[in-house]
């Protein structure tokens, strides 16, 4: 299967900073694929994910998303990925589906089937009988599960998915994977996603790299992982790959806003 | 142009939405109306200055939309982390579309926000000095409203988290609203504050108002005019391009 997402020796560093966040990463993703990208804190996980996003520009190396170049096919990369972030992206003071029009015109998607995919969108991730309620009124489980029917509108090839199950109960986690495994089986949809759920990673991902430090220390299937390190999980090869200790992190402002989020809503 | 339109939309949504907020914001600048307005006005009066509701009305409008319209550009602070802003950024559209149509969309709500300070201006007992100069005000509420969200999106843009915001708040927006003649007149000012006056963009804005509303302008309805006209799009330009700058 050809790659849809390939990443060459892919180095960034950020202004003003000594150390890079990423190093020479390298990796390819085979479309249709189910790949995880797993790695500690501080690794270049979230640096990675935003130049591929066409977030963030890379310092060198040449990245590739459906054929396209991020930094300087702008559009055409962001037209061939969805991506569920880590911190909700919807309006709330929206209802469901005023969210996904807005997704479909931003998207350039053509009104009347804009209308048709989002009804079978929410009625994948069960949400079509909420379409007119505010999205200020749905759980973070709703939420998530709006977010990935919205990244999905424009039919993309890929879709990025940045710690998705992060603070979901367990049913709702199943469901959600359910849903992804669903699209991914019949649409052919490739899913990237990262996750500190390393069983679920396991579970749900056919091929696995991680990154520490921001090198890749890591590349394979679960199997191949932990026969690479002789670990009978992959949290244990994850263990052995990344050490034991915890890492060292200074909040930023982001957890900072995390923290005041938590204190001025209610869900 | 369909995103800009959907994203004048959204803004314009929120606000309608969201009833606690627009009474709020009404709260403060009918407070200074009252309270100072009733307050001061006999002093003013006994001073020589005339009726100082008359005086007062048309700077409270632009207070109003001031806070309106630099409180919605800096919105994006927070939606840029936790909301919106980041689909619209990873989305195939220019940054220039989604910053006019923020930008519409705050000032749109700005310029309604004045216009509803206008009519409780009414209540309180102002009249306009000619009633066929209220399209010329409307003129000046527009300008302050385009300018003041275009400076909230452009500081918002190069701003990461609420820290500069206090900052910001404390040195920029409350001088620049103390000292642009909304409360008191500005002749015979110390020269230090009489040169920041000068440079102050709300001093045009206000005195635009106040000339079209009561006839009483410093500078000329004019030259209010061309430096704000001029002044607005330059600080639009200055805004996109610090807004397309952002790395989300």
């Amino acid at each position: 299967m050809p790659s849809i997402i390939s990443v060459d020796n892919l180095s960034k560093t950020y202004p003003g900073s000594k150390t890079p966040a990423v190093d020479g990463v390298s990796f390819e993703v085979e479309q249709g694929d189910v790949f995880a990208f797993l790695g500690p804190n501080g690794a270049g996980k979230t640096t990675t994910i935003k130049i591929l996003t066409t977030l963030l520009h890379p310092s060198s190396g040449t990245v590739r998303i459906n054929g396209h170049d991020p930094q300087h096919d702008q559009d055409a990369a962001r037209r061939s990925f969805g991506i569920v972030f880590q911190d909700p992206s919807l309006d709330d003071e929206l209802t469901a589906i005023e969210n996904m029009d807005i997704h479909g015109v931003l998207y350039h998607v053509p009104k009347e089937l804009g209308r048709k995919r989002t009804e079978e969108l929410l009625k994948v991730v069960e949400l079509w009988d909420r379409r007119n309620d505010y999205v200020k009124q749905f759980s973070g489980g709703m939420k998530r599960r709006l977010e990935i029917a919205r990244g999905l509108l424009h039919h993309p090839k890929v879709l990025f998915l940045d710690e998705p199950t992060i603070g979901l109960d367990p049913q709702t986690r199943n469901h959600l994977w359910s849903y992804v495994d669903r699209l991914n089986k019949e649409e052919g949809i490739t899913v990237f996603l990262t996750t500190h759920y390393m069983e679920e990673a396991e579970k749900v991902a056919r091929h696995i790299a991680v990154i520490d430090h921001g090198k890749i220390v890591g590349q394979g299937t679960s199997k191949e992982l932990q026969e690479q390190t002789k670990t009978a999980t992959l949290e244990e090869a994850f263990l052995a790959l990344t050490g034991h200790e915890i890492r060292e992190e200074e909040a930023g402002a982001l957890d900072q806003m995390r923290m005041h989020r938590r204190m001025f809503t209610r869900r | 142009m369909n995103t800009i339109y959907i994203l004048w939309l959204r803004q314009l949504k929120r606000t309608i939405r969201s009833k606690s907020r627009i009474i709020g914001s009404l709260g403060q600048p009918l407070l200074f109306l009252v309270a100072l307005g009733f307050g001061l006005g006999p002093m003013f009066q006994k001073a020589g200055g005339g009726n100082y509701i008359e005086f007062l009305a048309p700077g409270i409008m632009a207070m109003s939309i001031l806070f309106t319209a630099i409180f919605s550009g800096i919105e994006i602070i927070w939606d840029r982390q936790f909301g919106f802003l980041k689909e619209t950024l990873v989305a195939p559209v220019p940054r220039l579309q989604i910053m006019i149509g923020r930008t519409l969309g705050g000032a749109t709500v700005a310029t309604i926000q004045g216009i509803i300070i206008f009519l409780i201006t009414l209540l309180v007992g102002f009249r306009p000095a000619s009633w066929a100069m209220l399209p010329m005000a409307l003129v000046f509420v527009i300008l302050i409203a385009l300018l003041f969200t275009a400076l909230g999106t452009a500081i918002a843009s190069v701003l990461e988290d609420f820290h500069g915001f206090q900052l910001i708040m404390n040195f920029l927006v409350m001088p620049l609203f103390f000292l642009s003649g909304a409360l008191f007149p500005l002749d015979n000012l110390p020269s230090v504050l009489a040169i920041i006056v000068k440079v102050d963009p709300l001093s045009f804005g206000v005195d635009g108002l106040r000339g079209s509303l009561t006839g009483l302008s410093q500078f000329g309805l004019s030259l209010d005019l061309t430096v704000l006209t001029i002044l607005t799009a330059l600080l639009m330009v200055i805004g996109s391009w610090l807004f397309s700058k952002i790395e989300a």
